[in-house]
């Protein structure tokens, strides 16, 4: 059933050197796919290793503060390496095993699928490298600890936009050169047939355990999934079990940077034209004559010009919903997280919160949303700490406070719900003087 | 296309291609410089238009596209320049570039506004090289509306089907990629080249041109012993950054000599003819 297209979108636009390598890549997924012993590794590996199924909380501060829907939070936050991305390189590096590939090659952005693939590679034994813009290194300064932690060598990226989109182009360059020997274990559903679909099986467990566990709790599908999308893995991997359950709304949240009135932002299918970039017809955001733009977002994973193919046929029939968030938004969802569910979510994650609390106001209260944090925000917490001083006091747009500047006060009164008086103003984050 | 390399092996040498980008570093010395490498015993050129995301190429390349990109030049300045060209050569062009910038060239004509202008600007030819056979068939049909040849590359890791659909689907010529990697000058020329040309003779009597990581006058002479052509890429760039079209011309001088110096005809290639 795959020939690489949805719709128009997808293919495989590589140099040659790649066609034989990326055919024998989807006979090894296929075969993998018919073989039992594959499946229960997979199972072993999630369940053991990587603590799945994941957590699905009913997140009842953020509901009664959006004073709507039931906000479900799917914690992949708590899954082993604190994000979504470990299910992915599960997969694909027991294909890189059966491959006989000894070593592996990844791109990242926020570094969380950098550090998914220095531990399956550890796990299985395997040489890895890993290419990481160097604005990235800079701002995911944990992360590029953690790999190297594991004995991945990081490789900083100085080329063109130093993010994402040139940490890609990097990798396919080292691929295109160490092919026999090296597997791309590329990271979101994008890049070239198979990647988009491989990586979407790989992820798709994330849907079928909200639907199953939703259905025993509540009775019922939910009205509306949500996910941030900045490749599409983690929302690929949420909406994928619900496409053919038509009442259930599948939206995806994009980087909205500062706003889409500016060329600060990476909100591909939002604002973005049809293109081929990374192997893949896809939406890019790109000029009149197909130079990719450089792309801006306050989280490193979400940072990218470019978007999965399926998502854009997702969007173009009508199936999917997508929208943005800014920086400012993504900070304040940040917040909510934090002060009102005591959870510190990824940058990335984060921009699905504020969208989750309107439509939650839209929906009403008998609505039932699941929003998909797709990781954990340690990550974060240096690069916050220092935005959040800049963006306060004086940009009007955001009404985002910096914790030492306002010592004496509760947090913002938004953050709090009136009608949780337990949980009124004593706060953690009021203090601390700077 | 394919003409102009057999002309050169009728008269005892291997074609030599050479590359170099349009607007790098301006567009005037760019022209300048391919004029001298035509003048200095090119048979080929090879004119690179700018693209964001060059996956192909190594740092020099990449590096003289940012250039030309940062001074403001568009495709349709390319397109200009090869214009120009054309005027004053008496030898065929062709253009390489990525799938993106064909495919966005003067909306909504898209690839066959891209073709069209192509062939309006007297090129001769278009190398994708992120367009493998298997996408490649709305390129193949407006490239032969106007006339364009196509070339594809191939690569020692490819199976043998793919290397004939390749040679199949190659009106100019076949770019056999002499060693596995990205554009860029090397020390010493592959062991992988010549058997991926043998490999390519038994399944196709077109042109074999062998490009990548050619970098001097000794390596063009090591692949004028089996190959149909040889192509020059980051080499003549980086001549072309050091010392403009006089450093070019002396460089494609030498690697011409290099492929009159070790040329041989290939065996079969009377009969295949
Ligand atoms: C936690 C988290 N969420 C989301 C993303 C974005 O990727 P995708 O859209 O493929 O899920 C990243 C990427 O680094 C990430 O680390």
């Amino acid at each position: 059933m795959h020939d690489g297209h949805f719709g128009r979108f997808g293919g495989r636009f590589v140099p040659e050197v790649l066609t034989t390598t990326l055919d024998e890549l989807e006979t090894a997924f296929d075969k993998a796919q018919a073989d039992e012993t594959f499946a229960a590794q997979m199972d072993a590996l999630r369940r053991d290793y990587g603590g799945r199924p994941t957590k699905l909380y009913l997140a009842e501060h953020l509901t009664a503060h959006a004073g709507g829907a039931r906000i479900y939070l799917k914690r992949e936050d708590l899954a082993h390496t604190g994000s979504h991305k470990l299910c992915n390189v599960l997969g694909q590096g027991l294909l890189a095993q059966r491959m006989d590939k000894r070593r592996l090659i990844a791109e990242t952005g926020a570094g969380q699928h950098g550090v998914a693939t220095a531990t399956i590679a550890a796990l299985l034994g395997m040489e890895c490298r890993v290419y990481m813009g160097e604005e990235d290194c800079r701002r995911q300064r944990l992360n590029v600890v953690r790999m190297q932690l594991m004995g991945a060598e990081v490789t900083p990226v100085t080329t063109g936009t130093r993010t994402l989109k040139d940490a890609i182009n990097e990798t396919m360059r080292d691929w295109v050169t160490n092919v026999e020997t090296t597997h791309y274990l590329l990271g979101s559903v994008v890049g070239p047939h198979p990647f988009p679909m491989i990586v979407r099986e790989f992820v798709k467990v994330i849907g079928e355990e909200v639907r199953g566990e939703l259905l025993e709790r509540e009775g019922r599908l939910p009205d509306a999934v949500m996910a941030c999308v900045g490749g599409g893995s983690n929302a690929m991997g949420m909406f994928h079990r619900f496409i053919t359950d038509e009442t259930v709304r599948l939206i995806g949240v994009e980087a909205g940077g500062h706003g889409l009135d500016t060329d600060q932002h990476s909100a591909t299918l939002v604002a973005g034209t049809e293109g081929i970039l990374h192997g893949a017809r896809s939406y890019v955001l790109q000029d009149d004559y197909g130079q990719v733009h450089p792309t801006h977002s306050i989280s490193a994973g979400l940072d990218y010009p470019g978007v999965g193919p399926e998502h854009a046929w997702l969007r173009d029939t009508g199936r999917a919903e997508y929208r943005a968030a800014t920086d400012a938004q993504a900070l304040e969802g940040f917040r909510l997280l934090c002060e009102l569910e005591g959870i510190i979510p990824a940058l990335e994650s984060a921009h699905a919160v504020v969208p989750a609390v309107e439509l939650a106001r839209e929906l009403g209260p008998d609505g039932i949303i699941v929003v998909n944090l797709s990781g954990r925000g340690d990550k974060d917490v240096d690069e916050v700490s220092h935005v959040l001083e800049m963006v306060t006091p004086s940009d009007g747009e955001s009404d985002v406070h910096a914790p030492d500047r306002s010592p004496a006060h509760p947090p913002r009164s938004s953050a709090r719900t009136s009608d949780s008086p337990q949980r009124a103003a004593s706060s953690s984050t009021g203090g601390e003087e700077g | 296309m394919s003409e102009a390399i057999r002309e050169a092996n009728g008269e005892g040498r291997a074609a030599l291609v050479v590359y170099l980008p349009a607007g790098f570093p301006d567009m005037d010395t760019s022209r300048a410089c391919l004029e001298a490498a035509a003048e200095a015993g090119a048979d080929l050129l090879e004119v690179g238009f700018p693209y964001s995301d060059p996956l192909m190429d190594g740092p020099v390349i990449q590096q003289a596209n940012q250039v030309a990109m940062d001074a403001g030049y568009t495709p349709h300045d390319d397109i200009e320049m090869c214009a120009q060209l054309d005027a004053n050569l008496d030898i065929p062009s062709l253009v390489m570039t990525y799938y993106n910038i064909c495919w966005h060239y003067r909306a909504p004509d898209r690839l066959a506004g891209f073709a069209r202008a192509a062939a309006d600007a007297g090129l001769s030819g278009a190398i994708v090289p992120d367009l493998p056979v298997a996408e490649s068939a709305p390129w193949l049909r407006v490239a032969a509306d106007v006339g364009l040849a196509s070339v594809f590359l191939a690569a020692s890791t490819s199976d043998d089907a793919h290397l004939a659909s390749a040679a199949d689907a190659s009106t100019g010529f076949v770019y056999a990629t002499s060693t596995l990697g990205v554009t860029g000058t090397r020390e010493s020329l592959s062991q992988r080249a010549e058997p991926l040309v043998s490999r390519l003779r038994a399944v196709t009597d077109r042109p074999v041109c062998v490009g990548i990581g050619v970098s001097t006058a000794d390596h063009a002479a090591a692949v004028a012993g089996f190959a149909d052509g040889v192509i020059v890429g980051s080499a003549a760039v980086r001549a072309a950054a050091d010392g403009g079209p006089v450093a070019v011309k002396r460089l494609v001088a030498a690697l011409a000599q290099g492929c009159r110096r070790g040329y041989r005809a290939p065996a079969s290639s009377e009969s295949a003819r």
